[in-house]
């Protein structure tokens, strides 16, 4: 299969009480920047440790003849934050510097943290420790991703200059239909998620590059609409969909790529 | 956070967009500097052809995360194997039957209506319900399944919460309907 292909990567925290197991992790003096962004308890000594395992896979393009493999690290769930990107961040800062991941808003915001964690795809900003057990490779390879987002072309193509030669207006009903296509952050959660995608990452455009397909096509003031279109009409690009709907299913946005993919093939069909 | 070994140095400096790179790094490494003094900071700089050809070579070497293997089972594309899977064996059982039944008659096999209904009545009870039941599963779930497809491609009920109640609806209409065809 095609090396390039990515998945998200997992991470995977098993709850496991061993509340009496010592702290293995040894708090380093530099945990100026963890005691800031793990909200810690003020007096995080009397308690008992609440040490919980968190499982990562690992893999190091320096030793790519190593077999990626799972990593376990502990935490004190009393002096890490309450999500999964607090803990990974406490694992980095205090445990394993060669720990890498993506990260940078914390706030669901930017897409940077997707990962896989306890077997399905959401942002480690956004998902909580407990409710995840969590599962591996924090550093996907998106380059291909992001050539497909490319290859539609995801801005505003137009040759007829506005009425009033300042601004393209829309009305309110036209601006309507890209609410829910146009907060998409790019983070894959859902591509990584679509086993269309899975098996046909290189041809296949995915979920989230076909609903940013869909924005442009759903925007009333775009007019490269028959091109777009055009550029769709093959076995591979669109129809390799089969509405699985892991796409909706794990969107940490709340959007839903299958229904997007739908409309453009109810389009393509009856041209609308 | 911006402790990095050479080898998480040299991804992040392949990943983010050359200007990044180039500018920023190396002054948040000075930046840091003063408040990580435990711990030795090695990060170099590559030209952007350098990090190009380093991209591609290691690109060629990237393993594939894991997939099907540690996703989490969830009805939606549980379901949509299931579809797969009962819709290939229909088939499957379909084509070798007919393409069975047409090269009968040079063969000298009996595979006419009467004989196979005289053949099956001669079996146990158990192996009758069993033989109907393995036919009637993947057709029910097959069916079901096919239409609810159909009103997905007219674009509704395609929300996650519709497609988990119709998902629903499918596999309850699956479990009587199977009853029902493997008792007849």
């Amino acid at each position: 299969m095609n090396p390039t292909l990515f998945s998200r990567s997992l991470l995977r925290a098993t709850t496991t009480p061993t509340s009496l197991r010592s702290t293995t992790t040894g708090l380093r003096a530099l945990a100026s920047v963890a005691t800031s962004q793990a909200a810690a308890p003020a007096k995080p000594d009397s308690k008992k440790p609440n040490i919980k395992q968190f499982q990562i896979y690992r893999w190091n393009p320096d030793t790519p003849e190593k077999k990626p493999y799972m990593q376990t690290y502990e935490l004190d769930m009393n002096q890490t934050g309450p999500m999964v990107l607090d803990a990974l961040i406490r694992v980095k800062n205090e445990v394993d510097p060669t720990l890498t991941f993506r990260r940078s808003c914390r706030e669901g915001i930017c897409g940077s943290c997707a990962m896989n964690i306890q077997g399905s795809n959401t942002l480690a900003c956004l998902c909580r420790i407990d409710v995840s057990n969590s599962s591996p490779d924090l550093v996907p390879d998106l380059t291909q991703f992001y050539k497909q987002y490319k290859s539609i072309k995801p801005y505003l193509q137009r040759k007829t200059p506005s009425p009033d030669g300042r601004e393209y207006r829309q009305s309110v009903e036209e601006r309507k239909k890209l609410d829910g296509l146009y907060e998409c952050i790019l983070c894959a959660c859902c591509s990584t998620s679509c086993p269309s995608y899975w098996w046909n990452s290189s041809d296949y455009l995915g979920p989230a590059v076909l609903l940013q397909s869909y924005r442009w096509l759903a925007d009333s003031r775009d007019e490269a609409k028959g091109a777009r279109k055009s550029a769709l009409e093959n076995e591979m690009s669109l129809y390799r969909c089969h509405t699985i709907m892991n796409c909706a299913k794990t969107c940490p946005k709340g959007l839903n790529p299958g229904l997007a993919i739908a409309n453009i093939k109810k389009e393509m069909a009856f041209g609308s | 956070m911006f402790m990095f070994t050479r080898s998480s140095a040299r991804f992040t400096a392949l990943t983010l967009p050359k200007p990044f790179f180039i500018a920023r790094v190396p002054l948040m490494a000075a930046q840091f500097r003063p408040i990580t003094t435990s711990t030795s900071t090695s990060t170099q700089n590559v030209s952007p052809d350098n990090a190009y050809s380093i991209l591609v070579a290691q690109r060629k070497q990237r393993p594939i995360s894991p997939h099907l293997s540690i996703y989490r089972p969830q009805l939606t594309w549980c379901g949509s194997a299931a579809n797969r899977i009962t819709g290939s064996l229909l088939s499957v059982g379909a084509y070798s039957f007919f393409a069975a039944y047409a090269v009968a008659p040079a063969f000298g096999w009996h595979l006419d209506s009467t004989t196979i209904a005289a053949a099956f009545s001669g079996l146990p009870a158990a192996a009758k319900f069993g033989i109907k039941f393995a036919v009637a599963l993947p057709f029910s779930y097959h069916s079901w399944n096919g239409i609810r497809h159909l009103l997905w491609d007219t674009g509704r009920a395609l929300d996650i919460k519709d497609v988990y109640r119709t998902g629903y609806v499918v596999l309850g209409l699956t479990t009587v309907s199977t009853i029902y065809l493997a008792t007849l």
